[in-house]
């Protein structure tokens, strides 16, 4: 045991170390309302920069058998409006536009003339719940590819007949999962599920595959960045 | 490990006190930013659940269940959300430096559950939950204390992992296929919270029954008269 030191000087001791969990204190500002909006902008921006690190090109999203498929009946139909925007599926076509070389209206023969691929996925809801279902169209790096997309933008922007609106990272847009689906178990896309055209893309959450498919366009500079996105959701939110 | 005993001297009343340095600052700093951490990400790991209180199938929104707002954190499902990927890297970091000061500076060896104390764990137990005598203290944390915080490092890991797999179940697909897919992660990260939740409960009663000496230790670093003494 050492010598005695006097109380004073012990209580001199203890009132540094305390002074040092400052920075603890400084966490406790976040009560304060107007200091946390910054702050969970920071946390989310820092969360989908870490997303887009952390995703790569060339690792595939998992794929199932055909029994572990969910029923088709019970694959969850979210919209955010509308089940059926009464799209006039025999006038459809996608009008793209920015920077591509075919800028112009496409119709589904278009998209259905390029190369088939069929696979099963998860799908996951931001909201917790996830199914497995069976996809059929077009990758949509193929049909990047025949419009002349130039693939060293930065988003593929995408608007729908309900008004909803999404946008995808291009690393992400040429993954070869992503897809422009015009079939949910080997059958036409229903109205529910997004007839004639939606995105389904195994590397995103669920709101970034947007259904109803009416323009897309290529860009590096986005107006606004989802539906969803615009009202604090993630903007990235990879798988 | 927990620093030597010190004797101070109250000079005008003429006692003396031994006190004993017993947490550093890392540890007191990584304490405190990880309870605030932990509070937040359980608050907003609520509001999460209530968008689908379930691990079945989905079930209608007008069904879901609403608990008093008090309990959550977030006011809706992206808001929580912020919060949660926020204070997600708060919560690994202050874990990471911690697991990794009590590495290197050696003083993991006061917190973490080894063999030698098995044998004193059942004295421990008979003493809180049966009144047996009390077992002699010759260290910091008694041997029932050490694996509390001991299992608590551990479900700290595992919530991170358990997370990881559920925001990235595509990137870090073998640690959602390790847990059983998606779908499995899901519910292991829920009921980890749970038992984060029992081990606090456990802890701040510990710390309401130990008093304002021991509460204070966890401030300061300092503990006055501690019921044990090295040599």
């Amino acid at each position: 045991m050492d010598t005695p030191i006097k109380k004073t000087q012990f209580k001199r001791v203890t009132r540094r170390e305390l002074l040092k969990l400052a920075p603890v204190a400084a966490l406790g500002a976040v009560a304060i309302p107007s200091l946390q909006t910054p702050l969970l902008k920071a946390g989310l921006g820092f969360s989908d920069w870490a997303s887009a690190k952390l995703f790569r090109t060339g690792h595939l999203a998992p794929t199932f058998d055909d029994s572990d498929l969910t029923p088709f009946e019970k694959f969850p139909i979210n919209d955010y409006d509308v089940d059926d925007p009464e799209v006039e599926l025999d006038n459809w076509t996608l009008t793209v536009s920015g920077a591509v070389q075919k800028p112009g209206d496409y119709n589904l023969d278009a998209i259905q003339r390029l190369p088939k691929i069929v696979r099963n996925t998860r799908h996951v809801c931001v909201e917790g719940w996830d199914v497995i279902g069976r996809f059929g169209g077009a990758r949509l790096s193929d049909f990047l590819n025949m419009i002349g997309a130039d693939t060293s933008a930065r988003y593929v922007y995408v608007e729908c007949a309900d008004d909803y609106y999404e946008s995808i990272d291009m690393a992400t847009a040429l993954h070869p999962q992503s897809m422009l689906c015009y079939e949910m178990y080997d059958r036409p896309l229903t109205r529910e599920h997004g007839a004639p055209l939606r995105l389904t893309i195994p590397t995103k959450i669920g709101y970034k595959q947007a259904k109803y498919l009416t323009d897309l366009k290529v860009t590096n500079v986005l107006q606004k960045v989802g539906y969803w996105e615009d009202q604090g959701y993630s903007e990235f939110y990879g798988l | 490990m927990a620093g030597h005993v010190v004797a101070i001297e109250d000079v005008k009343a003429g006692g003396r006190t031994d006190v004993v340095y017993e947490h550093p600052f890392i540890v007191r700093l990584c304490h405190w930013v990880n309870a605030v951490a932990l509070f937040v990400l359980i608050g907003s790991g609520l509001q999460i659940f209530k968008a689908f209180p379930s691990f079945g199938a989905k079930i209608p929104q007008h069904n879901l269940i609403n608990w008093p707002k008090s309990l959550a954190l977030g006011g809706w499902l992206g808001g929580a959300l912020q919060w949660h990927l926020t204070f997600m890297w708060i919560y690994i970091v202050s874990g990471v430096v911690y697991i990794g000061y009590q590495l290197i500076s050696g003083n993991y060896k006061q917190v973490l559950f080894g063999r030698r104390d098995i044998p004193g764990v059942w004295p421990m137990v008979r003493h809180y939950f049966f009144f047996g005598p009390k077992p002699p203290v010759n260290q910091p944390y008694n041997p029932l204390q050490k694996h509390a915080y001991s299992s608590a490092i551990v479900l700290g890991a595992l919530s991170v992992a358990t997370g990881l797999a559920i925001w990235k179940p595509v990137q870090f697909s073998w640690l959602a296929w390790l847990m059983g897919g998606f779908h499995w992660a899901r519910l292991w990260h829920f009921l980890i919270m749970w038992a984060l939740i029992a081990f606090i409960f456990g802890h701040l009663v510990m710390v309401v029954i130990h008093g304002w000496n021991n509460f204070v230790s966890m401030l300061t670093g300092w503990k006055k008269d501690p019921e044990y003494h090295l040599e």
